[in-house]
């Protein structure tokens, strides 16, 4: 298949940066969709032309190394899928595929279609974490959880810190990130303990990095790659709320 | 790159809701007052109306509870532009392809609704607030029970013979069923009071208040105006 592109490109974090123009033929309908910019990055050294700049790793949907805005959506058309899942005959012979980098104050571009996403980071240092020896897999077994609660805190840990809900939002928040990392810990015994402090640091690391607040539209439950539920928002509402009256 | 604020986000959050709302039961009630304007249709003395307005007027729990509805109408404003100025601060440069995921397209435009419910609000203020209260002068009175009142309901049947007047409540009054609409059930999840059990119903029942609510009010300009 044959494509029009439009990919911003950006020298460095202080260039103004514009959309180029690419085309490129004889495209794979079995390829991914990073396999389709490897290739166009090929034709561009052999041309002598600086490459695309992008990120990814594992390229198995895990890691959440990839990113791109691709025709108004994080990660793609694809509902639950990450970029590298993406694959070519999901496109039309002869689309237009506009590809944008995440775009969010916190998110500053490094290059092209690279974003800085330390602030997560950040927010994770800030309070995602559990400072208790938990002991080694039997211990686990001798905490009884019930399996609900189980079940919603592996749902939440499913969460791959990509940034699509930064990106997808339109006030970009992070809240579907930060609550799916509160409430991971917080449906399970090991992370209550901390649980008031945990919530109170994270919220204001959020706010301070400068990301949006959350105006419950649910773009990002519709474009994250891994189904992560606003549910967890409420969660993380009432956990905060919770914890502000309570200490 | 500090960027600590007064209160956070969710605090925030928590205001707009509680405030929403509290002004959502507000309209509930106004609703009720107004719909009993049709039964007193071609009356000339609108007893039911006005005797309902001149016991909101002059009951004392109704005089001080008006101030917190100002109050919270302020604060409700306030910190929804506060909230707006930030989101909008947190995407410096937008998309070229600008996404729709949203599930309720009102969603996206809350502050612009908000503005023309806003200036319906101060329009609404200056026709009825002021003229009711004698600020603006013009107010007839009349005698229902033995008791001299306002004559309120005249002021608001003759405001709705104005047929530009009626297009724009009517316009401004669907904005605010869409305001709702959204409003309603993101009220309850910024409050954390939304789960996967009860969320649909939630959403169900924002649909019904905003329908009830802007169609409520929508009708009885439109009765007055047709049927004059």
């Amino acid at each position: 298949m044959d494509l029009k592109l439009k990919i911003w490109r950006q020298n460095g974090p202080d260039d103004k940066g514009k959309f180029v123009d690419y085309e490129i033929k004889n495209i794979s309908t079995d390829a991914s969709f990073l396999e389709m910019l490897d290739i166009l990055n090929n034709e561009l050294i052999e041309k002598g032309e600086e490459p695309v700049a992008f990120d990814h790793d594992c390229r198995e949907g895990i890691c959440g190394m990839c990113s791109l805005y691709i025709n108004g959506h994080p990660h793609g058309p694809d509902a639950a899928t990450t970029t590298c899942q993406l694959h070519m005959r999901r496109f039309k012979d002869g689309d237009t595929i506009v590809v944008e980098p995440w775009r969010a104050k916190p998110f500053p571009i490094v290059k092209d279609l690279i974003v800085d996403r330390s602030a997560f980071d950040e927010i994770i240092q800030a309070g995602g974490y559990i400072s208790v020896n938990t002991g080694g897999v039997p211990d686990a077994n001798t905490i009884p959880i019930n399996k609900g609660k189980a079940d919603l805190a592996m749902d939440a840990a499913a969460c791959i810190g990509c940034g699509a809900c930064v990106a997808a939002c339109k006030n970009a928040s992070a809240m579907l990130f930060v609550s799916a990392k509160v409430s991971q810990f917080a449906l399970l015994p090991q992370g209550r303990i901390e649980a008031k402090e945990r919530v109170k640091k994270m919220v204001a690391k959020m706010d301070e990095l400068g990301f949006g607040n959350c105006t419950n539209t649910y773009a990002c439950e519709a474009e994250c790659p891994k189904e992560i539920s606003v549910t967890n928002i409420a969660r993380m509402n009432r956990e905060f709320f919770a914890a502000k009256v309570s200490s | 790159m500090s960027n600590k604020r007064v209160y956070s986000s969710l605090t925030k959050k928590y205001v707009m809701s509680l405030m929403g709302l509290f002004l959502i039961t507000f309209l509930f009630v106004h609703l009720g007052l107004n719909l009993s304007v049709l039964k007193d249709l071609g009356s000339g003395d609108y007893p039911t109306f006005n005797e309902a307005a001149h016991f909101m007027a002059t009951n004392p729990f109704i005089q001080v509870f008006q101030w917190v509805l100002f109050a919270a109408f302020l604060i409700h404003i306030i910190f929804g532009l506060i909230l707006q100025f930030q989101n909008w601060a947190s995407r410096p440069k937008g998309y070229k392809v600008k996404g729709s995921a949203e599930e309720n397209i009102f969603s996206q435009y809350m502050i612009h609704t908000g503005i023309v419910i806003f200036i319906f609000l101060v329009i609404h203020f200056v026709n009825f607030f002021m003229v009711s209260k004698g600020i603006i002068p013009g107010i007839q009175h009349v005698k229902i029970n033995g008791e001299e009142m306002e004559n309120l309901g005249k002021v608001i049947v003759d405001v709705f013979h104005n047929g530009y007047y009626v297009t724009f409540y009517v316009l401004a009054l669907l904005l605010l069923g869409f305001h709702l609409d959204h409003g309603f059930q993101s009220a309850f999840q910024s409050l954390g009071l939304q789960n996967k059990k009860y969320g649909p119903f939630i959403k169900g029942l924002g649909h019904v208040v905003a329908i009830v609510l802007a169609l409520g009010f929508i009708i009885i300009p439109l009765v007055i105006y047709f049927t004059k």
